[in-house]
Formats: structure tokens, sequence, C-alpha cells
């Protein structure tokens, strides 16, 4: 077949890839068509890559398929992961993804050096700076939420002065390298110090600020991906790297409006650490609590039930005995319901997962927003493993660091049960008066043998 | 290789209204999935790398594209199989109980 031939077949399986990828994500819509999403984008990855290989100017296919199946074998493990280890694994990838974008980035510029327009060296610059940054914030993000580094925020006074600096640096000299492609010693720079940046970037963050984390390191492989296709002038990556770069963006748009920050902080990955002043004035108030069989008996006699999980209900791995719980409620005809707010957990939609893992059905997972107008009507809210988001003081205290978030209405509904290792403040270090209340009473214990103790109580005092 | 700019930022822009558009009809319910998913189709970048590392120009090109298809192709096939684990465990309480 003649060269043009074949770069025609080429390019329909690049545009048929392009629309089976567009209708990945639209079937992604609803539970019900979303596997045949999966099968969509698999089929559209196929065709793109065997057509890849077609591709008139490979010569030596010996490293590709070395590499093609080194990956698939690192691949395979990567996708058996736990649930629960899903966050870091997410993180991993986008490291993954970014490091491939800054890879094939910097073999193209030393392959085209010094003779490159000033637009592909700005675009260049921008997909090197991105995936630098990328890779390295996204395995920090891994190794803080895997917990093998330290989960707490490290601030130090200038912090943002540095990193912004750290920036300011690559960018400047990315113009340089614009005006100046033969320069190539200084290439090395806009790798370097973004692979910093990245680090520096991840180092101020907590875990509760996550979410945002996440969504953002995602838009950003996106973006750097996008940029790689403006360089090699591939329509398809340039596509595939936009959908990246926005979901991406409007996951980060969802996380930073529930945790009621700007989205000019967002962007520039800036937060700091919320305030912990706010907890300093602590007094000893009294609180309610309960045994596991009291708390059994108020669910047992409940009409409505919410259940509100959190992070703690991951940690904890208390999701089947939830589910034993959500079981031994539903037989006795009590309605069961899930309230999970948009950052519970570590990852965007991280509860819904863990809990369709434990094979709750999907309708009885509710949003904030879907479930807020029920709190009233409410007899019981079981809190497990959530803090922040159940706040009040959100709605009320101006003072509060976290004043204007939106949170779940739980004080609204006529019994409150908040399943709690002690009365230690949250991880954001914010006391939540919630637990004062007379209405709420505090289950002192780790989650995932409470709830057992409660679900064992329901079904053993048999009625 | 010809480097039609003006052409590219037009699809980049479409392709950017589209993403917007579509991912926003997205359920929180699937917000993990999407993300896995958009990470797989991300991992498109390998197209790229099979031709750097094919093209074989120098050695330093072809081992950087070797190692940009291992990170990427382990993102396909990790980020599919994750989804769709992930997607399977969704059930609606009618097809529960039938």
């Amino acid at each position: 077949m003649s060269p043009t031939a074949t770069q025609h077949i080429i390019e329909v399986c690049y545009l048929v890839a392009t629309a089976l990828f567009i209708l990945a994500l639209k079937w992604l819509s609803a539970p019900s068509t979303a596997r045949r999403g999966v099968l969509a984008g698999e089929i559209g990855m196929a065709l793109a890559i065997g057509g890849t290989l077609f591709h008139h100017g490979i010569v030596e296919y010996k490293w590709i398929l070395i590499a093609l199946v080194l990956g698939t074998i690192i691949g395979v493990p990567l996708g058996m992961v736990q649930m629960t280890a899903v966050p870091q694994r997410t993180a991993l990838s986008h490291a993954c993804g970014a490091l491939c974008v800054t890879l094939v980035g910097t073999a193209e510029f030393y392959l085209r050096a010094p003779d490159v327009p000033k637009f592909m060296m700005a675009v260049l610059s921008m997909e090197v700076i991105l995936g630098g940054l990328t890779f390295t914030g996204s395995l920090m993000a891994a190794g803080k939420l895997q917990e093998v580094l330290p989960q707490r925020p490290i601030t130090y006074k200038g912090q943002n002065f540095v990193n912004l600096s750290l920036l300011a640096i690559s960018i400047l000299v990315a113009a340089r390298l614009v005006l100046h492609p033969d320069e190539k010693m200084l290439f090395p720079l806009i790798i370097g110090i973004p692979l910093i940046f990245g680090v520096m970037m991840i180092i101020p963050i907590g875990g509760a600020d996550m979410p945002t984390v996440i969504s953002l390191l995602n838009s950003y492989a996106g973006l750097s991906a996008a940029a790689m296709g403006f360089v090699l002038d591939s329509k398809l990556l340039i596509i595939a790297g936009a959908l990246d770069g926005s979901s991406g963006f409007i996951l980060s748009v969802i996380m930073s409006k529930a945790m009621n920050r700007s989205f000019s902080n967002v962007l520039f990955g800036a937060f700091g650490q919320v305030q912990t002043s706010a907890g300093a004035a602590k007094e000893e108030r009294p609180v309610h609590s309960a045994t596991a069989e009291e708390a059994a008996g108020i669910l047992a006699a409940a009409n409505s039930v919410v259940i509100v999980p959190g992070y703690g209900m991951a940690v904890a791995q208390a999701q089947h005995k939830v589910r034993e719980l959500f079981d031994a409620l539903t037989k006795k005809g009590i309605d069961v319901k899930f309230g999970i707010h948009p950052v519970a957990g570590r990852m965007p939609g991280h509860m819904n997962v863990l809990l369709a893992e434990a094979d709750i059905p999907y309708d009885r997972l509710l949003d904030m927003d879907s479930i807020n107008p029920d709190f009233p009507q409410t007899d019981v809210v079981l809190i497990i493993g959530a803090n922040d988001v159940t706040n009040p003081a959100a709605r009320t205290d101006q003072s509060s660091p976290i004043y204007g978030m939106p949170i779940l209405d739980v004080d609204k509904a006529r019994t409150v049960m908040v399943i709690k290792r002690s009365m230690n403040p949250g991880f954001a270090g914010i006391d939540n008066p919630l637990y004062y209340f007379d209405k709420t009473l505090m289950l002192f214990g780790d989650a995932k043998g409470f709830v057992g103790d409660i679900v064992r109580e329901i079904t053993g005092g048999g009625h | 290789m010809t480097f039609d700019l003006i052409n590219s930022l037009y699809v980049f822009m479409l392709a950017g209204f589209i993403g917007f558009e579509v991912i926003r009809r997205v359920s929180p319910l699937l917000h993990t999935p999407l993300m896995s998913l958009t990470n797989a189709l991300d991992a498109i970048a390998v197209v790229g790398a099979i031709v750097i590392a094919g093209e074989a120009k120098t050695t330093f090109s072809t081992v950087l594209g070797t190692i940009a298809i291992v990170a990427a192709m382990s993102n396909v096939v990790g980020g599919f199989l994750i989804t769709d684990r992930m997607l399977r465990m969704f059930k609606s309480t009618k097809t529960k109980k039938s």
C-alpha cells in the first residue's frame, strides 16, 4: 500500500477513535449506560494504537512492542487495586500520564532544536512545564494518600512567594527559549524547575484538600496532553487532552465550591493550611454519649434514617459493616438513605465507589442538594467518620474558618448520632458545635466495630 | 509535518466546549469512574510516544519514547480495567432484586 493511502487509513482510525472517546464520556452520564462508555473508550484506544503502528516513519518495532507489553504488565495490577486505594492509584496514574507527555516533549525538542518555530516552542514549553509539575505533584499526592508521606500540611514563611517564583522563573526561561530556541542548555531548566515546583506545591496541602488537588492535577495532565497534540499536530491528542482538561476543570470547580474556596485559590494551587487557631478556645462542654445497644434501639424505632459517611469510614474499612446495617434496617421496613457531601473522602465520588463496592444500590446514595431538603423529616442521622461537612458553624458562625462552606443539614433531623473515636477535633482542628446539641448522641469507638455491634443488637434482639 | 496553528486552536476550543457540556451531565455518583476513564483516554498520548520510539532517530529519543510508552500503556490498561470494575459494582435496587 502506498504511504499516502496508509496515512489516510490512520487518519480515519483517529477520527473514529475521537468520536468513540466523546461517546464514552457521554455514556458515562448514567450508571445504566456507563459500562458501554468504557467499551467505546477501549475500542477507540485499540483503533488509535493499532493505526499508529502502521505509521510510515516507524522503522523499529522491537522497543515499541517490549514497551507495550511491559506497560500492560504494570497496568494490570494498577487496575486491580482495592477500592479504598483508588485515590492514590488515581494520583499515580496522573503521574504516569504526565511522565509520558514530558518525555515525549523532551525528545521532540532535542530532535528539532535549534529549528523550532516560535509558537511550537511555546506549546512545547507549556507541555513540559505542565507535565513536569503534574508528574512530581501527583507522586507527592499519591505518597500522602498512601500515607508514606505525612498527610498533615507543612507550611513555612514565604511559601507562596517561593512557589510562585519557581513558576515565574520557569515561564521566563520558556520565554527566552521561544526567542532563542538554539540555547539548548536552557531546556533542562524548564523541566527541572517544574519538577521541584510540583513537590513544593503539594507540601502545604493536607488530606482534606485532596479532592480538589487530584481534580486540579487531572486538569493539568489533560492540558499538557493537549499541548503535546499541538506540537505533534495531532487532532486526536488535542481533543482527548481537552476532554480530560475540561473534566478535571469541572471537578475542581465543583470541589472548590463545595469547600467554599475561591477559584483563583484553586488555579494557583496555593492552598494555605486551614487556620487552626479557631479551635484553641477549648472548654469542657458536656456531651451525651450512648452505647451500641441504645443506638440500635433508636435506629430500630425510626421510620427514616440517613447515613452520612466520611473519610473515617474509608479508613476504618467500615463500608461492609455499613451494608449489613443497611440490610438490617431495610428488612425492618425502615427507609435508609445515604447523604454524600461532594468532598467527603479523598477524591470526587470516593464514598459512592466504596458504598457501591459494599453492594449498596446506587439509588440510595444521594448528593448534598438532593438529601438536604429531607433532613427535617428524618428521624435519625448516623454520621460515620465525617466531621467538617456536617458542622453547623459553617452556616452560622462568621468567625469559623469554614464559614460559608455548604454542609449537610444534619442538625435539622430529630436525632443525630455520631460515631467518632474521641472528642478530638478533626483534621482542620475545628470544633463541631453539633456534638454538644441535646439531640446529638456521641457513639465513641472504632467505626467498623461500633457499626458491627449495632447490627448485632438489631438482628440479635429480633422482634 | 504541517503546523496548522489556527485549525488546531479551533479544534481545541470546540473540544473544550464539548467536554464541558458532556461532562457537566455526569452524575456526582460517578465522579470517581469519570476521573479514571478520562485518565485512560488521556493516555492516548501513547500514540505520540510510539512514533518517537519507532522512528529511532537518536538513541536518546528512542529511550525516552520507550519509557513514555510504558508509562502511558500502564494508564491505558489500568485505567480501563479499574473503571470497568467500579462500574460493575454500581447496581440499582431493581437490578439487585431481579
